[in-house]
């Protein structure tokens, strides 16, 4: 373990980048699910349901769920560390500062990563922890019927007015992350090719545009109706 | 033209340091900027005031010891240039400009704008050389190169060690002058053969000397005034990858 905290700043990039790309990755998946929540299809809340059976059932996900909480943890972990010492870089600011161009968002991944951060947590309280038992399952109009109910519980989360804004700004605030995340960690493993990085960069950007776009359809559905 | 200067005063490594306001009249705007400054420490000295220290040499933009953050950009606000070859056309008659030393830990002021940057040479005596016999000079093309590799390398070795990457990372790190130094000789052969050792020695050097870690902001790109490139630190990582990866342990 504290050799993890003693690898040379660029071994840590990788391995947050590796992460970082894994848990991009990952979020594909989880809106492909979550799409399911909309009624896309005429059996969509089977379908949504038999994918949540299977993503909190089945061992091979177990597994791939420890893999998940280490990449979190490990992305967290050196993106603080990362950071601290980068601001240790520069004890003194200087009077007038950030006019040089730059990747835009890239100047705010630390604002933009604790808010995620406390997303996590938000999104902790109301799902996983419900799956085990530790918080209360969110009541709202539609009863749950056990703690793996969450079609119901996602249904009263996003009927309250106030909730389904703040998770879409929350969403927002993801991609803003992911915007200059997606280029970053191919700049970061080493992958830069003169033909090939101009499209890295724009399926970045389309990525970070996409994915969010994606998730916020679905509490707006349930704000318009 | 007539300017007002806010300028950064520290008598030396340890005092605290301000800001002081000074006003020049009659600058030509064919003037270079550290001429005005001439300008300004001669009306000094007849004032029987310190004159203020900054560091310059050449004054044609190669030596990399003019180093002066302006107005919140490192070299001024012209593109692809040193301050010592800007001209205060660059500025609005009666504007003011704010002057500050390079701002990092491991560049520690030693008077007013000057700083030290031995950091880099430390960098550059970690690995930053080919350890190899000089005999006579070699027949032309007795060792083939690839072009885009020659080219490479001398766009690399246009660094002209000056710090304003790290002066305009908002990290203080130091990736694209340790990378183009990295490339400008793995890309050749002679530099290949050590590149393994000399990219992890370097990078540990850095790190050392607390620099900050690149965030791909690539603000740096957009202020060095030779125009090094940020594919230089994602080939610096690459060959790093490969040589934690890949080559023996290195005896320390
Ligand atoms: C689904 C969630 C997330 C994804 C997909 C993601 C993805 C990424 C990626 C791909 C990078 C670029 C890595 C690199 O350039 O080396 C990055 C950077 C970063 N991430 Fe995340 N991240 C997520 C959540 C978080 C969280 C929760 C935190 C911390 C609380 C965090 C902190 C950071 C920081 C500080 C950076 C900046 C490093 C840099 O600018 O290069 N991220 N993220
Ligand atoms: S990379 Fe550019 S800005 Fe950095 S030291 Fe070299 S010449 Fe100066
Ligand atoms: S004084 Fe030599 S580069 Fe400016």
């Amino acid at each position: 373990m504290a050799k993890l905290l003693h690898y040379s700043s660029l071994t840590k990039k990788f391995i947050m980048a590796i992460a970082g790309l894994f848990l991009a990755v990952f979020l594909m998946v989880h809106l492909g699910i979550n799409l399911f929540i909309l009624p896309i299809t005429e059996n969509h809340v089977e379908i949504f349901e038999i994918a949540v059976h299977f993503m909190t059932s089945n061992p091979l996900i177990k597994v791939f769920e420890i893999v998940l909480f280490g990449g979190f943890l490990i992305h967290i972990i050196y993106g603080l560390i990362l950071q601290i010492q980068n601001w240790m870089a520069r004890p003194k600011r200087y009077k007038i500062e950030g006019f040089s161009h730059t990747s835009f968002f890239s100047k705010y991944m630390i604002h933009t990563a604790i808010i995620i951060f406390i997303f996590l947590v938000i999104h902790f309280i109301n799902f996983y922890f419900v799956k085990l038992g530790f918080t209360e399952a969110p009541q709202g109009p539609n009863e749950v019927t056990n703690n793996h109910d969450f079609y119901n519980m996602v249904v009263n989360l996003f009927s309250t007015t106030w909730y389904a804004i703040m998770y879409i700004g929350l969403i927002i605030i993801l991609g803003f992350h992911l915007n200059h995340a997606i280029q970053s960690a191919f700049q970061s493993l080493g992958l830069y090719h003169s033909k090939y990085t101009p499209f890295i960069k724009m399926v970045g950007t389309l990525y970070s545009i996409i994915i969010p776009l994606g998730f916020i359809i679905i509490p707006l559905y349930f704000l318009i109706n | 033209m007539d300017l007002t200067l806010k300028i950064w005063r520290q008598e030396n490594a340890q005092a605290r340091g301000k800001f002081e306001t000074y006003k020049v009249t009659g600058i030509s705007e064919d003037a270079s900027f550290l001429e005005m400054l001439d300008i300004l420490n001669e009306s000094m000295v007849d004032k029987v005031q310190l004159p203020i220290a900054f560091d310059h040499d050449c004054r044609e933009g190669i030596c990399g010891m003019c180093s002066l953050y302006i107005n919140g950009r490192p070299h001024g606000p012209d593109q692809g240039i040193t301050v010592c070859q800007m001209h205060m056309r660059n500025f609005k008659d009666g504007s003011t400009i704010v002057i500050e030393p390079w701002r990092a830990k491991p560049f520690p002021v030693i008077k007013d704008l000057m700083i030290d940057r031995s950091a880099f040479d430390l960098i550059i005596q970690a690995g930053g050389y080919v350890s190899v016999h000089t005999g006579g000079v070699p027949d032309a093309n007795s060792i083939p190169i690839k072009k885009e590799h020659a080219e490479l390398a001398m766009d690399a070795a246009a660094c002209i060690g000056c710090g304003a990457c790290v002066a305009t990372c908002k990290n203080a790190s130091a990736m694209l002058f340790v990378s183009a130094k990295v490339s400008q000789m793995a890309l050749l052969p002679q530099g290949k053969i050590e590149a393994a050792r000399r990219v992890q020695k370097m990078v540990a050097e850095m790190d050392d000397l607390g620099f900050g870690n690149c965030t791909n902001t690539y603000a740096c790109e957009a202020e060095c005034p030779k125009d090094i490139k940020i594919s230089n630190i994602a080939r610096m990582n690459w060959q790093f990858l490969i040589a934690k990866v890949g080559a023996q342990k290195m005896n320390a």
